[in-house]
């Protein structure tokens, strides 16, 4: 395959993604720089930073922040971890396999607003829900979960929902990984950890990278698990960026410093991004 | 950057004429509460009685609903005919031009229509939106634990003796509590109850000028009274809750009390339920919230005649009658007109008949507060602005509750918070 | 013990692990499908009702309210089109990625995930405001493109990955043989990415399926999806849980179908060992 060739099949996904980004982004920025609030049409006009300094001087704004990468941080560990693992348990043939793949994978069926629906009136409730009839049962007291633990709760939703996204990636990946290889190693007598760390696990290090950084994307992102469940509170214990950013575009409808606080998305998920390749970037086209 | 600004602000002018509906066609937006969808059901009456219109449903939930409508009417997207609005959007989209002002045949007898929601919906004496359902706030109990508890609630009670009657029918053993009430943040959840309280002891948003007055020693009074009350009788996870919350709460015995719209009667399934107006603390001003869903039609639709008719078909008597004939008179909508509150079969029907009448008609958005204040709006001030302040205060009280932070604290950054909107807007 | 029998053991015991976290994670859902066919009153009921008498009065209400197989079609027509879509534009460009990677690659592909760092509630009004001027607002078309655009950078991602894991040598013995390139995509790389560009789509499609903002805010009635369906269940003044349990059930289920179809696909691709 040759130079020219290769530009002519990368051309149509970068140019189309570029249109894709530019556009917006730059409306966004130019917004950013102006009074544009929809409920104040007369309102025009440049003003600088403003937008930007009224976002960011939020006393919401460190606490966003900081939730928002525990959020990431929290959930990307849980769901790699978990993923890993049951991506290995379920690599081998046994009876019902495929039963099981599908209920491994049907958090990801459902729709984000839903599974909070369901975690937060069914599951979590501390008077009806399913957690304090257990917690009743066993003689315990039923754990508040959306008023003591806010932040556990929300990922621990996030996680149900996403760990089978990684299962599903090195589930995949696990195939084809060189059977004869293993069977050689369990010849000479490795066993299964060392099997794991010296196999399995380089085998799936750009997978779980690729997990790794797309997830990032998402969960930087999060909304409707917190809208459903506490709408950011108690406090601001479970408000994210994305939540102050929703707070000013869909309540306030001030599209000026949500375009600001938008600004400062990008460059908290650019950061991110950069310490991640940092991490495990070099997996990528190994 | 001077094109991008043009575009930009032509895009916002302009909408190409594909998006508008086609002719005949009504496309209405509206919440997915239970009125609504049973007009969406009845629809077929309309289109039979009225050849060559047809209706459209976007049926959404309430917050999915604003959103939506709001991005609609601020950038003339003209996808909608006829938009259900509240309380609190119909004065603000009425001053900016944004909906029609509405005029009604004589048949429609628009007199009839309660003064309190006339008021509520109208901006310098046009109305705007055409009432749909209306609903104040009242006490809704157990007369039986009251009873049992060896006490009764008369018709005004005081905070105090509504603390005293929750004390009386807790009992935390058996899983019994006094008292439910919101707590999961928003203007329109937890912010909507708490405002009605501090309002009836002598709080309020905003003093003459604007500055915020969440700092004051009424709203700490009510803020204490509230998390006292919930902290000691009140149920686990009181923070999360809203409406639906409590409402099965309430549906399964749990609660003996509970504070909230109107509406909620007719969802309660227990036998025994009694009713009494809000509490007052030092003022029976503003202790009772009024809201209203109601229509509107955005201004510039091209198919205003047809979506005319079908609002003076929804909001008019002859539909009060026509669910009345299909589903009985407990299930008519309520609160927008006194002709449905003089009809016996409605009384005999709706045991809360008379305590939503009282509420809805003790309701003054104009006077709200016990002194005198620069907003329109009982549980919510008529600004743009509210929203985001009432949901950023919503949390902070959220935390007090849940014992995170002080009344103190949470108050301090509640009035920073509203601060920093209102200086943001110009106010000061 | 022999060691065929320990590993044997070791293999049932794996197995039991595999079925508690598949039915740990599964209960949430069956318990949401359950909850479908109660009332709202036994939905809510202290303590939780497991047997009880079910009933299909929430089916037939959401039937008499809206018309399911419009918003389905919808649904199935957006992100079919959207995950096609993008398949059409990622194929060509991972599979040159992966199989002559530079020194630019990995940077292109961290570029083009960083397009996906923008939250939506932030470029709400650029969007909107372009589908208005071209007249997109409700239509399938737009939300074709904009999933098609929002799931490539994943789409190429995790297609970069699959292709990088089809062992060089394969391609080298083709090239060899005096494959053209085309040929080469066709009859050597496709079959053996075959299950992960079925895994890639799946997600893809699914990811479309529950997309609930762009699909709400651009669409009013001609091409709104299935989240808007379940939106209009979602939250109203009264008991729901039962209801939207039901729409959920409804709004999942062809997906599930087709995650259930796929499933073939899935394990029976990247068998490379049985290739070399």
């Amino acid at each position: 395959m040759n130079a020219t060739l290769t530009r002519w099949l990368q051309a149509p996904s970068i140019i189309l993604l570029f249109i894709w980004m530019i556009v917006p982004l730059s409306l966004t920025v130019y917004f950013s720089t102006i009074r544009y609030n929809l409920l104040y049409p007369e309102r025009t006009g440049f003003i600088g930073l403003d937008n930007y300094r009224f976002f960011w001087t939020d006393p919401a704004f460190m606490p966003a922040l900081l939730n928002t990468l525990v959020l990431v941080g929290s959930v990307l560990f849980i769901t790699v971890i978990l993923g890993l693992t049951i991506a290995v348990l379920i690599d081998r043939p046994f009876r019902g396999r495929s039963i099981a793949r599908v209920m491994l994978i049907s958090p990801f069926f459902i729709m984000p607003t839903v599974s909070a629906l369901v975690w937060k009136n069914m599951l979590m409730d501390p008077n009806n829900g399913l957690f304090a009839a257990l917690a009743n049962a066993l003689g315990g007291t039923p754990i508040e979960w959306l008023q003591d633990f806010p932040l556990l709760s929300i990922i621990i939703m996030v996680s149900w929902q996403w760990t089978p996204f990684a299962i599903l990636i090195f589930m995949t990946s696990l195939q084809s990984q060189d059977q004869e290889q293993k069977e050689a190693a369990t010849l000479d007598g490795a066993g299964f950890w060392a099997q794991f760390r010296n196999l399995t696990l380089p085998h799936l290090a750009r997978p779980i990278a690729i997990v790794i950084l797309i997830q990032m994307i998402f969960h930087l992102a999060i909304f409707a698990e917190i809208f459903v469940t506490t709408s950011g509170g108690p406090g601001v214990q479970s408000t994210n960026l994305t939540y102050l950013i929703y707070i000013q575009s869909q309540q306030a409808f001030d599209v000026g410093v949500a375009s600001a606080g938008g600004v400062f998305a990008i460059i908290l998920a650019n950061i991110v991004a950069i310490f991640l390749i940092r991490a495990i970037g070099k997996t990528l086209t190994v | 950057m001077k094109s991008i600004r043009n575009t930009a602000v032509g895009l916002t002018l302009a909408a190409t004429s594909a998006t508008f509906a086609t002719a005949g066609e009504l496309t209405i937006a509206t919440v997915n509460n239970g009125h609504m969808i049973e007009m969406q059901k009845l629809t077929p009456k309309f289109e039979e009685a009225n050849p060559g219109i047809t209706v459209k449903w976007v049926t959404l939930d309430e917050g999915t609903l604003r959103s939506r409508v709001t991005t609609d009417i601020t950038t003339k997207g003209g996808q909608f005919d006829i938009m259900t609005i509240g309380m609190y959007e119909a004065p603000i989209w009425g001053s900016r031009g944004w909906v029609e002002a509405l005029e009604f045949s004589d048949d429609y007898d628009v007199d009839d229509i309660l003064p309190a929601m006339r008021g509520g919906l109208s901006h310098e004496g046009n109305l705007y939106a055409a009432p749909f359902y209306g609903e104040s706030s009242m006490i809704m109990y157990r007369k039986d634990l009251l009873d049992a508890a060896g006490m009764t609630m008369p018709n005004n009670p005081s905070w105090g003796h509504v603390q005293d009657a929750a004390a009386a029918m807790t009992d935390k053993d058996a899983g019994q509590y006094g008292i439910c009430l919101r707590g999961k943040p928003g203007w329109g959840d937890n912010m909507a109850f708490l405002t009605t309280m501090a309002n009836s002891f002598g709080a309020q948003w905003f003093n003459e000028d604007w500055t915020p007055a969440l700092d004051s020693a009424a709203w700490n009074h009510a803020v204490t009274f509230y998390k006292d009350l919930l902290d000691n009788y009140g149920p686990p996870g009181s923070s999360g809750n809203s409406f639906n919350e409590i409402l099965a709460l309430m549906n399964e015995g749990k609660c003996g009390m509970w504070i909230d719209a109107t509406i909620a009667a007719s969802f309660l399934t227990n036998e025994n339920m009694a009713y009494a107006q809000a509490p007052q603390a030092i003022t029976t001003r503003g202790s009772n919230w009024l809201w209203a869903w109601s229509l509107a039609i955005p201004a510039g639709t091209k198919q205003k005649e047809d979506a005319m008719k079908f609002m003076e078909w929804a909001t008019s008597k002859d539909y009060i009658q026509l669910v009345a004939e299909t589903n009985g008179w407990g299930a008519v909508p309520t609160g927008t007109r006194q002709s449905t509150y003089d009809n016996a079969e409605f009384q005999a029907a709706a045991a809360f008949a008379d305590a939503e009448l009282t509420a809805i008609l003790s309701a003054d958005p104009e006077n709200s507060t016990q002194n005198p204040s620069p907003y329109v709006g009982v549980q919510f001030a008529a600004i743009p602005e509210f929203q985001a302040i009432g949901t950023a205060v919503g949390q902070q009280m959220t935390a007090v509750l849940a014992g995170d932070i002080s009344v103190e604290e949470g108050l301090a950054a509640a009035q920073e918070a509203a601060d920093r909107e209102m200086r943001k807007a110009g106010y000061y | 013990m022999t060691d065929k029998q320990r590993d044997i053991l070791k293999n049932r015991i794996a197995v039991f692990f595999a079925w508690v976290a598949a039915l740990a994670f599964f209960f949430p859902i069956f318990w949401m499908v359950l909850t479908g066919f109660k009332t709202e009153n036994q939905a809510i009921a202290i303590p939780p009702l497991l047997f009880f008498e079910p009933t299909l009065e929430n089916y037939t209400e959401i039937q008499s309210r809206m018309n399911y197989t419009h918003f389905a079609m919808n649904s199935i027509i957006t992100s079919f089109g959207g995950t096609l879509l993008a398949l059409l534009i990622a194929i060509p460009s991972a599979y040159s990625m992966a199989f002559n990677t530079g020194r630019w690659t990995k940077d292109i592909l961290m570029w083009m995930l960083s397009t996906k760092m923008l939250p939506a509630v932030g470029v709400l009004m650029p969007i909107y405001l372009i589908c208005q001027k071209f007249g997109l607002l409700d239509s399938r078309t737009a939300l074709v493109v904009i999933y098609a655009m929002m799931n490539l950078p994943i789409v190429m991602l995790i297609l970069f990955n699959y292709f990088r894991e089809i062992p060089k040598e394969i391609l080298e013995a083709s090239r060899m043989d005096g494959t053209s390139t085309l040929n080469e995509i066709r009859q050597v790389v496709m079959p053996l990415a075959w299950g992960g560009i079925a895994s890639t789509a799946l997600l893809s499609i699914i990811l479309c399926w529950n997309e609930a903002f762009w699909s709400i805010v651009l669409t009013t009635t001609e091409a709104s999806t299935l989240t808007a369906f379940v939106a209009s269940f979602q939250a109203p003044e009264g008991l729901f849980w039962a209801k939207v349990s039901a729409v959920s059930t409804l709004a999942c289920a062809p997906i599930v179908v087709f995650g259930w179809l796929a499933q073939k696909q899935l394990v029976q691709g990247l068998t490379f060992g049985a290739v070399k």
